[in-house]
């Protein structure tokens, strides 16, 4: 029954539709056009960047550049490096000790737990200079100052509450009477953590791990505040890089893109758990 | 999908009860009971390891402690009395509430219409919803030297659409008004998705039967919005808000990379002030003096968060 009026509601959802796309479209326009920029503004020759906007020939030249392949030498590799050095480091010690905390604030009620959990849950929170100031002091005492193990003990109060948090969120999802039947089984305790408890939470660890390292990369005022030149980190770097006499633009932007790109093409891999780890597992998805 | 409180609500049959569990017989019952403790040990001590600068941190806001005074001498309330009396302390307690408050709401606000839009299937949705994360994947110090760079006057993409609109006199962020509000569009520009995905998580959990109902009764979408889909989404967002809020209270690098805190005092927030007292003008037992106040600030703000979201999310679970 195809009556004027009621083609009215199918036009009007039509129109919605519209609606509803352009918002759509008009933010993601506002989220990616300055990716877009960037990386237009990583591809242009020193004279095009401040004459041209969007026609030019692109060229890696920068890219060459800021890695010193062009032969001009470069220590952008060098604080590269740290960043890989100073974020699996963080990560691999977060793991070797919240792997372990993260089960038995899962499996045990013991004396204490929820006070570890919330203090590592307030480190989330805190300001970092309140740790920073003091710890400086400390860290040109103990020469830890601009020192690869100094990042990676730092970096434990970035990784570490994530590590401990998601994983024991993931810890809670197992059934308890996993555990039980492999211990009436005859496994030892540790066996039944070993063989079975850590495999099925595999997905969850290697997520962590990912997030983990996300976060130590991005993470920009450790290095910058306890950090001078060798264990510099590609954060502080791309900073440094803007300020000086003779600013080239281009080569900013293409420095700035590549130590963007890593923890961009690792979060594509963990999408799924993002939203859980994002939240330390107090959303699950 | 579920949602837990942040101190996760205990169950007890998630517990290994010792009488459930016959251990191997090799395991003494004294060991056994330790067990968790020898687990958290490592854990415990690195907690340790970085609450002792911390309280550390606490002790130099008694002292006066500087690269003109070396040697830390006792100098009880004065760092407070200081802080309390100086307009530079107060100056940045408003900026950083503002940009708090403002960069919360309008991510809080963007982030839900995005979910929404992202909830309802369409061609738009299905192309760019993997690139919703872009942004808050990018390392905020990146974050804002893009932006630098794309409102520099010189090199950047916004003078020109500012002039093609009519805005004669583009300068980026020299004046005061547009400092901030560019640091609040970056935040915007970075976090937005955090809100947005975790509104979409919770919007994709909400049982439909509900809407069904409203939508045979002839609801208006507003009403059901506002009656439906905002109470249920609420704890979802609680947790988005939270740490917006208290991320944004201690803002850097964003405002470091963009306009490092000016011009003048115009964007100085309460961690850049803190880190130009520290280790600009190297007054550390000033600059700590700073932070702590923000910690306590933060750490109350939290709890008083923490516990309503616990009281929403019994709540819900009770129904």
């Amino acid at each position: 029954m195809t009556t004027p009026t009621s083609t009215r509601p199918t036009a009007k959802k039509r129109l919605t539709g519209a609606v509803a796309n352009t918002a759509l479209l008009a933010y993601f326009a506002f989220s990616l056009i300055p990716v877009a920029f960037i990386i237009a503004l990583s591809l242009k020759t020193n004279s095009e960047q401040t004459t041209t906007y969007l026609s030019f020939t692109p060229t890696f030249e920068n890219y060459s550049t800021v890695l010193g392949l062009d032969g001009g030498g470069s220590s952008y590799l060098r604080f590269f490096g740290a960043s890989l050095i100073t974020s699996i480091g963080a990560v691999l010690v977060s793991l070797l000790i919240g792997i372990p905390a993260a089960y038995a604030a899962a499996r045990h009620r013991f004396k204490g737990s929820e006070n570890l959990m919330f203090t590592l849950l307030s480190f989330r929170f805190a300001p970092e200079l309140i740790v920073i100031i003091p710890l400086s002091v400390i860290y040109q005492q103990l020469g830890l100052y601009d020192t690869f193990f100094g990042m990676i003990w730092v970096l434990q109060l970035v990784t570490m509450p994530l590590v401990v948090w998601i994983l024991r969120s993931f810890f809670r999802d197992l059934p308890v009477e996993l555990e039980q039947a492999a211990l009436l089984d005859g496994y030892t305790r540790r066996q039944a953590f070993l063989k079975l408890v850590l495999p099925l939470v595999r997905p969850g660890i290697a997520a962590v791990c990912l997030l983990a390292f996300i976060f130590a990369w991005n993470n920009f005022i450790f290095p910058f505040t306890l950090t001078s030149s060798n264990a510099q980190t590609v954060t502080v770097s791309s900073l440094a890089f803007l300020g000086g006499n003779q600013v080239r633009f281009n080569l900013v932007a293409a420095g700035a893109v590549m130590a963007a790109l890593p923890p961009l093409v690792l979060a594509l891999l963990i999408q799924r758990y993002l939203v859980r780890g994002l939240s330390f597992g107090a959303v699950k998805d | 999908m579920t949602v837990t409180a942040a101190p996760a609500r205990r169950r007890d049959d998630d517990e290994v009860r010792p009488e459930a569990l016959q251990t191997a017989p090799t395991v003494s019952r004294r060991r056994r009971a330790l067990r968790p403790y020898l687990l958290a040990v490592p854990a415990v001590l690195l907690c340790v390891g970085i609450l002792y600068p911390f309280f550390l941190g606490v002790a130099y806001t008694f002292y006066n402690f500087s690269d003109a005074n070396p040697q830390p001498s006792f100098v009880g309330w004065e760092n407070y009395t200081a802080l309390f009396t100086s307009g530079s302390f107060w100056h940045s307690v408003q900026v950083t509430l503002m940009f708090a408050v403002v960069a919360t709401g309008v991510e809080t606000v963007l982030g839900v219409g995005v979910a929404l839009l992202l909830n309802r299937s369409s061609w738009v949705g299905r192309i760019f919803e993997r690139a919703l994360i872009v942004p808050l994947m990018v390392a905020p110090i990146i974050a804002a030297i893009m932006w630098k760079l794309l409102l520099l006057p010189e090199v950047g993409w916004v003078r020109p659409v500012a002039e093609g609109l009519g805005f004669a006199g583009y300068s980026g962020t020299d004046s005061a008004a547009w400092a901030f509000i560019w640091s609040v569009v970056v935040d915007v520009w970075i976090y937005t998705p955090f809100v947005a995905i975790l509104a979409l998580a919770g919007l994709r959990s909400l049982p439909s039967s509900p809407f069904e109902a409203a939508a045979v009764d002839g609801a208006r979408w507003w009403l059901t919005f506002r009656r439906l889909t905002l109470p249920m989404l609420w704890p979802y967002l609680l947790v988005a808000v939270i740490f917006r809020l208290m991320d944004c209270l201690k803002v850097f690098d964003i405002i470091y990379g963009l306009t490092t805190g000016g011009p003048g005092d115009a964007t100085t927030t309460l961690q850049i002030n803190a880190y130009l007292e520290a280790i600009s003008y190297a007054r550390y037992s000033r600059g700590v003096t700073y932070m702590f106040i923000l910690w306590i600030a933060v750490y109350v703000i939290s709890m008083i968060l923490v516990r309503y979201l616990n009281k929403i999310q019994s709540r819900s679970a009770g129904v």
